[in-house]
C-alpha cells in the first residue's frame, strides 16, 4: 500500500497516513484508537510535547537462564534493537498545563509491554520521586502482564509497585492511572487498577485472564463488548473513558482539582 | 528413573511402605520396629528419588491430592477456629476460608486457599481458585486482625485465581491490586506459608507480607507451566520444559529474595506423613511469628517494604546528565 497509505485495524478503510498522524492515532473515519509508543505518548501528554527521561539506563537481564525457542538474553538484545528502547517502559518528568508532573509510559513494541524486574524498578522509582519531590504522577499502562521469561522476579513486582502506591495514599500525592490497549494480568492487577482515578481509551481491552484463556475455562464465546473500556466503566471498575484528543485536557484538570489550583 | 514419568509412578514403593505403616498402625498392638523399619525404608527410597525429580515431577508432588490442605493446618495447628464468610459487597468464595483462632496461646486471622477433597467438594470450592469475593473476604480478615492486633497466618495453594467471565466482571483485578496496596500497609505482623502450589496473581492476593515460608516441595510462580507452555511454546508437551525454566520451586525462590525459610517436608513428601508436616510447620511459623511480634510497628512496615522493593534483577549504568 505503500508508505503513504494505511487500513484502520478497526473499519478497514484506507486512509492517508498523515491524516491519522494529525489526529493523534486516531482513525479520523471510525475513531479507533492506535496504539502509540511511549514516546508518542509523553510527547502527546507533555506541554509543548517537552519533557526530560529519568532512569535511561537500566535494562533487564537473564536471571533464570530461561530460554525457550531462544535464550532470553538473545531476545533481549533483539527487543532492544528493534524498538531503540531498553524495556517496556519510559520514565519522564515535564509539565501539564504548567503542573510538574511525572509519567511512567508503557510501550508494548517492546515484549509486549511485559512487567519484568526493569518495568517493576522504574514505575516503582516514578512513585517513590513523585513522593520525594511531592508530585504527581502518571502510569500510562499498555501491557501483556508479567513477563514469563523473568519468572517469580515478575510476580513480585506487583508487590514492589503497589507498595509504593501505598506510601503515595499515606502522603497525599495524587496517582492517576491511564489505561490504554490493551492492558491484562499483572499490570492490571497491580497499579493498572490502583489509580486515585483509573482513565482508559475507548475500546481498550482491559483484564486479568486473557479473552482467549477465560473462553477455555467457561467453553463459550465472550459477549460483545467484554473486558472493553465502556464495559469496565460500567461494571464500576473505571472512573471514565476519556478519548485521546481530550486525554491531555482531561488529566490537567483532575490535577487541578486534587491539588485545589483554581483556576 | 524416568524424567517424563508421571510422579504418582515414581512414589509406587513409598505409597506401598506408607499403606503398612497405616495399617499397622491401626492395629491395637502396633509393631513399632516394624513401623521404625518401613518408614527408613521411605527415607531410604526419598533420598534416591528426590535428587533426581524434575522441575514438573515436584509440581505434582505440590499439587498431590493427598497434600494436607487448608482447614487440615486449621485443625492441626488452630484451637477454637472460627471461619468467618462473606466479603460484604457481594458474595462468599468457598475457594478462600478465612477466620480466627487460636495459634500457640495467641489469636490469629488464618486465611488460606481451600482446594476441596472430594470431587462435590473440589467443585465446590472451585478448586482452590479464588473470586473477586475471596480476596475481598481475606482483606477484611486481616483489617480485623489489625483492628485487634493480631497477626495474620496465610496458607497458599492455588492454581491461579479464576478467569472467568464472572471474576472478570467484579473485577478480579482490582480485587488482587488492592489487596497488595492495603497488605503493605497492614500493622500487624504477616506470615504466608506456600503449603503446594503458588499460582500467580490468585496466590499473590493473599501471599505476601512479612515473611515466606516456603514447604520443601511446593512452588511459587508468576505461571502454571500448562500456561506458560500453551503461550511460549504453544504446544502442551513444552510443559516441562517450561517448568524447568521458570525456577520457581523454594530453593530458587530464596535465591531471588523472595521466600525466607524452607520448611522440610517428611520423607516422600507432606502427603506421606502429615503429623510430622504439621510439627515442621508449627516449628518455623512460630519461629517466623516471634521474629516479626518484636519488632514496632514502624520497623515491620518498614522491613515489610525493603522485602519487596528489593526484589529484581537489572543492569543499570551511571545515569548521564
Amino acid at each position: 500500500m505503500g508508505d503513504r497509505w494505511s487500513r484502520c485495524n478497526n473499519c478497514r478503510r484506507i486512509l492517508y497516513k498523515q491524516d491519522i498522524l494529525d489526529n493523534l492515532y486516531v482513525c479520523p473515519a471510525c475513531g479507533f484508537h492506535f496504539r502509540i509508543s511511549a514516546k508518542k505518548r509523553l510527547e502527546l501528554l507533555y506541554d509543548n510535547g517537552e519533557y526530560k527521561l529519568y532512569d535511561k539506563n537500566i535494562s533487564s537481564m537473564d536471571a533464570l537462564g530461561f530460554k525457550d525457542s531462544k535464550d532470553y538474553s538473545d531476545r533481549l538484545k533483539e527487543q532492544r534493537k528493534k524498538t531503540s528502547l531498553k524495556d517496556a517502559v519510559l520514565n519522564a518528568e515535564g509539565f501539564m498545563g504548567g503542573i510538574k508532573v511525572l509519567i511512567s509510559a508503557m510501550d508494548f513494541s517492546f515484549m509486549g509491554g511485559s512487567m519484568g524486574s526493569v518495568v517493576g524498578e522504574k514505575v516503582t522509582r516514578a512513585f517513590e520521586r513523585a513522593l520525594d519531590e511531592k508530585i504527581p504522577v502518571i502510569v500510562v499502562s499498555c501491557s501483556g502482564g508479567a513477563r514469563m521469561q523473568e519468572g517469580v522476579l515478575s510476580l513480585m513486582q506487583m508487590m514492589k509497585t503497589s507498595s509504593a502506591i501505598g506510601r503515595l495514599d499515606q502522603a497525599g500525592i495524587p496517582y492517576i492511572s491511564v489505561i490504554t490497549d490493551p492492558t491484562t494480568g499483572g499490570t492490571t492487577a497491580s497499579y493498572a487498577m490502583l489509580g486515585d482515578i483509573n482513565i482508559a481509551e475507548p475500546n481498550a481491552l482491559i483484564g486479568f485472564a486473557g479473552p482467549r484463556v477465560i473462553e477455555q475455562t467457561i467453553k463459550e464465546k465472550l459477549p460483545k463488548g467484554f473486558q472493553r473500556a465502556e464495559f469496565l466503566l460500567e461494571h464500576g471498575m473505571l472512573d471514565d473513558v476519556v478519548e485521546r484528543k481530550n486525554l491531555r485536557s482531561y488529566l490537567i484538570c483532575a490535577l487541578r482539582v486534587f491539588l485545589n489550583l483554581a483556576s | 528413573m524416568g524424567k517424563n514419568k508421571d510422579y504418582y509412578q515414581i512414589e509406587k514403593n513409598i505409597q506401598g511402605y506408607k499403606k503398612e505403616i497405616d495399617r499397622l498402625e491401626e492395629e491395637e498392638d502396633t509393631d513399632k520396629e516394624r513401623v521404625k523399619k518401613l518408614r527408613d525404608s521411605i527415607k531410604k527410597e526419598w533420598e534416591k528419588i528426590r535428587p533426581q525429580l524434575t522441575a514438573l515431577q515436584f509440581v505434582q508432588i505440590a499439587r498431590h491430592p493427598d497434600r494436607p490442605y487448608t482447614l487440615d493446618y486449621i485443625e492441626a495447628m488452630i484451637n477454637d477456629f472460627l471461619e468467618f464468610h462473606g466479603d460484604r459487597r457481594s458474595g462468599d468464595d468457598p475457594a478462600i476460608v478465612a477466620g480466627f483462632g487460636t495459634y500457640r496461646g495467641r489469636t490469629a486471622a488464618i486465611i488460606g486457599h481451600q482446594k476441596g477433597r472430594k470431587t462435590r467438594e473440589r467443585i465446590a470450592r472451585n478448586f482452590g481458585q479464588p473470586n473477586p469475593e475471596g480476596f475481598r473476604k481475606a482483606l477484611r480478615i486481616m483489617k480485623l486482625a489489625e483492628k485487634y492486633g493480631h497477626p495474620v497466618v496465610t496458607f497458599i495453594d492455588t492454581p491461579g485465581a479464576f478467569p472467568g467471565l464472572g471474576a472478570e466482571e467484579r473485577g478480579q483485578a482490582e480485587a488482587i491490586a488492592f489487596n497488595l496496596k492495603e497488605i503493605s500497609k497492614l500493622k500487624v505482623p504477616i506470615v504466608n506459608i506456600v503449603i503446594g502450589e503458588g499460582g500467580s496473581g490468585g496466590a499473590l492476593g493473599i501471599g505476601v507480607g512479612d515473611e515466606l515460608l516456603m514447604l520443601e516441595n511446593s512452588f511459587y510462580s508468576v505461571i502454571s507451566p500448562e500456561g506458560c507452555a500453551a503461550i511460549l511454546w504453544k504446544d502442551q508437551s513444552a510443559v516441562s520444559k517450561a517448568a524447568e525454566n521458570l525456577r520457581f520451586l523454594a530453593d530458587d525462590l530464596v535465591e531471588f529474595g523472595v521466600a525466607d525459610k524452607i520448611i522440610k517436608e517428611p520423607p516422600g513428601g507432606a502427603h506421606i506423613d502429615w503429623l510430622k508436616t504439621f510439627s515442621n510447620v508449627d516449628k518455623e511459623l512460630e519461629k517466623a511469628l516471634k521474629k516479626i511480634e518484636k519488632m514496632s510497628v514502624e520497623e515491620r512496615l518498614e522491613k515489610r517494604y525493603q522485602k519487596y522493593r528489593k526484589i529484581g534483577v537489572f543492569g543499570e549504568n551511571d545515569e548521564p546528565k
